[in-house]
């Protein structure tokens, strides 16, 4: 009686009495929920333009990152870093597509998925080679972002919201619409939808795979490089990311592989959810449930929906 | 010129089905063993047994079980530290409340609870396939890890949080335990290590693999020629498992002496997951193959590179190391997608028509 | 031509209906197939003449509709009942066990003949063994039949189409089915295999007595090969006879010329 108490009735209890601290839950939730949608939104640009399964994503999010502050530690200052980052960025797109992609066409998806864990492996001990393995800090002043909170005195409480935040928020809606564009209504959105959906029916309409592959290898990237800026200046910037960074596999399972806006609702979902989970059920088993929360409900969505929510069902054929 | 099988007949089926049909493979395989038996725990110093050859034996098993998985049935996993670190924590309970029974009992017992579970998350797998799949062996690999750090009782609620391996012994030998010899330890492992293989490839020589690999190869056909999928991927779950429980165990037992939760993270599922593509999916000689070449390349940079005069920190070796990973399984992927052992397939064909290629 | 024809029937369906969302795959199709024969099933591209098969052997489920198969009745069929009941199919494209080699593929069709355990897997040795090696005996018997004794150690993807055809009729006969459906078993080939396919079918047929349903386009190996034709055309039956009847038949010809009206 006491556990279904515990379980059901106290945790409600508690939102009623410090609806302040709920609120701030919810706002912290909702954070997170827009840093895992936007790595699941490099995920699905990939995905839905060459249907590799980029488990790399997550790892091209800190190396983003990390030559951002590594260039700015070797003396350029903030901005040109930042254009030679976006530079770094495309050359690691062009070398992707040679080296990887190219000589892995036409192999079965899984072999490519495979090869991005190797990918991951790679860009951890290249990037780490390069700029060292100790923890840095994010040049946010150096940059312009907004720095500093706003106390919001609501609900007989206080609710903090730090301007970064609402940055980031504000910058993956505009970058979530320019792509949402970019795919319905131009001429490479088209190419790109049809690469997705056959290469070699893309091919034979004289599309170029590679050149399609560089452009979206590199949107990827540089939607890596906003997340990584935003989420580095929320922490700091390490590869012990990574773990956090897988957590945009829910994400998608969730959302679906190939839905920007389902990225986007799943990242919400996960991230609220997790965060109300932590904060009210947690304690009665111990705390820390953030690690497999997502992962958990991701596994029983998949039980009820073996194509998650918002996937569309293959009819089989033989 | 030596290897030839020219003039080795099978006039039975039983002859012509057995695992090493050419002779010349089975003194290979003896010669092996002898050498793995006696030359080197006789010979081979702390530092061979300590960090080459006990390790190198544990990862091979644990990859030998994560083949059966991913390269026989096609089933790919990210559980695979979760489900060592539940044949590890498995052993230590038994030892503990059973110290009179023989520990070997225990980490061969360890694997049946790994089993179970692996069995358990195995459960989606007849709905869900590739990347979903993989997100439930994840939730399984969280999930296990974060109870390792979080429930006490699993560690006997010591201060450290750590599994600390008592001393066993067997016939009056100290096998666990800071007492135990390298030597001894070794010897246990290569011991199990050895029958482990040797079952594992009855099996998939057997009905059973076929099955295995059929499913792999295209479910649906399989499911209509009367084999039945959620149990033959659950079976392959649960020897997959249990493999990968006695590694776990065996890794903490013989080889650490203690160890944290932390040790089971999905950076030990990923290890595992390397050496089984490198070596080769669905080849259990590529499981050795792909173990000693993960194992040994950190250990090989750290003693070489000083060697040709190139001194550089750890950190960076480590970095480096992490570097040839990936790009080795890159490597693999475009140029030998069956691994090292592929590559070993083709020596022994140019072989057998060397030195006359024509 | 074969000897059968006249035997009971094996299998029927009736008022078979399949929908794939708003599309009809299939409307109200019955037929018979009766022992001993060889029934073709023919139609242009899209007639449903493969979901017709995937509905007897249980792969698709049909919305509405009967299955009679020895006499008892099934409002659909599952793909382990099927198998384990003596129906064994190849595929329109292919579907062997490509990483495997010829031997290992048609040893699987052998997978429910076996009985031995997991444990005597494990040891294999002794009851075990000699159960493998009983099914080994059986499975080169039927390599011999096809006549691919030199592939039989060769993985079957790397094998040519036509051989591969071959290998999966050998897997389906390793089942040693009862009646055994067959998915254009001659698309992809040339003529000296095609005559090959024939003469495997006949004899399969007459030497077992194996009850043979197939689908082919090529108009002259169904008229020389089957005892009946049923004729499907946009989910419908519109023909059952005796090929040469069938030939005549104002709707098939209007169904395969595309005759106005």
């Amino acid at each position: 009686m006491d556990l279904l108490y515990l379980i059901f009735v106290d945790p409600f209890v508690q939102m009623g009495q410090a609806p302040d601290l709920l609120v701030q839950t919810l706002w912290d939730g909702l954070v997170s929920g827009v840093l895992y949608a936007l790595i699941a939104l490099g995920f699905v640009l990939i995905y839905k333009a060459s249907g590799v399964f980029n488990f790399a994503q997550g790892i091209m999010v800190v190396f983003a990152a990390l030559t951002l502050v590594g260039l700015y530690a070797a003396g350029i200052p903030a901005l040109p870093a930042l254009a030679l980052t976006v530079v770094i960025m495309l050359a690691l797109a062009v070398a992707i597509e040679r080296l990887v992609l190219r000589p892995l066409l036409n192999r079965p998806d899984i072999v490519l998925f495979m090869a991005t864990f190797g990918l991951t492996y790679f860009l951890i001990g290249f990037g780490q080679l390069l700029f060292g393995g100790e923890t840095k800090q994010m040049i946010t002043r150096q940059l312009h972002l907004p720095q500093g909170a706003i106390d919001l005195h609501i609900l007989d409480g206080l609710v903090t919201l730090q301007k970064i935040d609402i940055a980031a928020a504000v910058i993956a809606s505009v970058m979530v619409a320019s792509l949402a564009f970019v795919f319905q209504y131009t001429r490479i959105g088209r190419a790109l939808r049809a690469v997705a959906d056959s290469h070699r029916a893309a091919l034979s309409v004289g599309i170029s795979l590679n050149q399609i592959w560089v452009i979206v290898w590199f949107a990827a990237g540089v939607v890596a490089l906003a997340t990584g800026i935003m989420w580095g200046a929320r922490s700091e910037v390490s590869f012990a990311l990574e773990v956090v960074a897988l957590k945009a596999l829910p994400v998608l399972i969730l959302g679906g592989f190939t839905s920007i806006p389902g990225a986007i609702v799943g990242g919400l979902i996960i991230g609220l959810s997790e965060k109300l989970f932590e904060l009210y059920w947690g304690p009665l088993i111990g705390g820390g449930t953030e690690a497999w929360f997502a992962y958990v409900v991701a596994l029983i969505v998949l039980l009820f929906r073996p194509h998650g929510l918002f996937g569309e069902v293959i009819i089989e054929r033989i | 010129m030596l290897y030839r099988e020219v003039g080795q007949y099978h006039a039975s089926y039983r002859t012509d089905t057995a695992i090493f049909p050419i002779r010349q493979d089975r003194v290979g395989m003896l010669v092996i063993l002898a050498v793995a038996f006696i030359i080197v725990p006789v010979f081979g110093n702390s530092f061979l047994l300590d960090v080459v050859a006990i390790p190198f034996l544990i990862y091979a098993l644990a990859t030998i079980g994560l083949n059966l998985l991913t390269g026989y049935t096609g089933l790919l996993s990210l559980g695979t530290g979760g489900l060592m670190g539940i044949g590890a924590y498995t052993c230590y309970k038994l030892a503990t409340w059973f110290p009179g029974v023989d520990i070997i009992v225990w980490i061969l017992a360890g694997g049946v609870t790994a089993a179970a579970i692996g069995a358990l998350f195995g459960v989606p797998s007849l709905r869900i396939k590739g990347f979903y799949l993989l997100v439930a062996t994840l939730a399984a690999q969280f999930f296990l890890q974060w109870a390792f750090e979080r429930v006490p009782w699993l560690y006997n609620n010591n201060v450290s949080g750590d599994i600390e391996v008592p001393t066993r012994t067997l016939l009056g030998l100290p096998v666990t335990g800071p007492n135990a010899t390298p030597a001894t330890r070794y010897e246990v492992t290569l011991c199990i290590v050895v029958v482990l293989t040797v079952l594992a490839s009855h099996l998939v020589h057997s009905r059973v693999g076929r099955s295995w690999m059929a499913v792999r190869d295209m479910d649906i056909a399989a499911e209509l020629i009367g084999i039945p999928l959620l149990p033959t991927k659950l079976l392959s779950f649960a020897v997959s498992s249990y493999i990968s429980g006695v590694a776990g165990a065996m890794l903490v037992f013989l080889w650490y002496g203690s160890a944290e939760a932390s040790v089971f993270s999905i950076d030990l599922s990923f290890t595992i997951l390397f050496m089984t593509i490198i070596g080769g999916l669905g080849s259990l000689l590529g499981s050795f193959l792909g173990a000693a070449l993960i194992h040994m390349l950190p250990i090989a940079l750290r003693n070489v590179l000083p060697g040709i005069g190139l001194d550089l920190r750890p950190a960076t070796v480590e970095h480096l190391n992490l570097m040839i990973v990936g790009a080795l399984i890159i490597f693999f992927l475009v140029v030998e997608p069956l691994g090292l052992a592929r590559l070993w397939q083709t020596i022994k064909q140019k072989l057998r028509v060397w030195p006359f290629p024509y | 031509m074969t000897n059968a024809a006249a035997g009971e029937t094996l299998l029927a369906v009736e008022e078979i209906c399949l929908r794939f969302g708003g599309v009809q795959a299939l409307s109200e199709v019955s037929f018979d197939i009766k022992r001993g024969e060889i029934r073709a099933i023919i139609g242009p591209n899209g007639a449903g003449k493969t979901s017709m098969l995937n509905v007897i052997n249980g792969f698709y489920r049909p919305n509405r509709g009967v299955i009679r198969f020895r006499g008892q009745s099934f409002t659909r069929m599952r793909p382990g009942f099927a198998a384990r009941n003596g129906i064994a199919r190849t595929f329109q494209n292919v579907a062997l066990f490509r990483g495997m080699t010829t031997l290992d593929n048609l040893m699987t069709g052998r997978t429910l003949k076996m009985k031995r355990g997991f444990f005597w897997q494990l040891l294999r040795y002794g009851p075990a063994m000699d159960e493998e090696i009983e099914h080994r005996r059986a499975v080169e018997e039927i390599i011999d039949f096809l006549e691919i004794e030199a592939i039989r150690r060769v993985p079957v993807g790397r094998l040519p189409y036509g051989l591969q055809k071959r290998v999966e009729l050998g897997r389906a006969l390793a089942t040693e089915p009862e009646l055994l459906l067959l998915d254009e078993p001659m698309t992809g080939m040339n003529l000296e295999e095609k005559e090959d396919m024939c003469r495997f079918i006949l004899e399969v047929n007459a030497q077992f007595g194996m009850t043979i349903a197939l689908i082919e386009h090529d108009m002259g190996v169904v008229m020389d090969l089957s005892n009946r034709v049923v004729v499907l055309d946009y989910g419908r039956k519109i023909a059952d006879d005796a090929p040469a009847v069938v030939k005549q038949d104002p709707a098939v010809i209007a169904a395969y010329l595309g005759v106005a009206g």
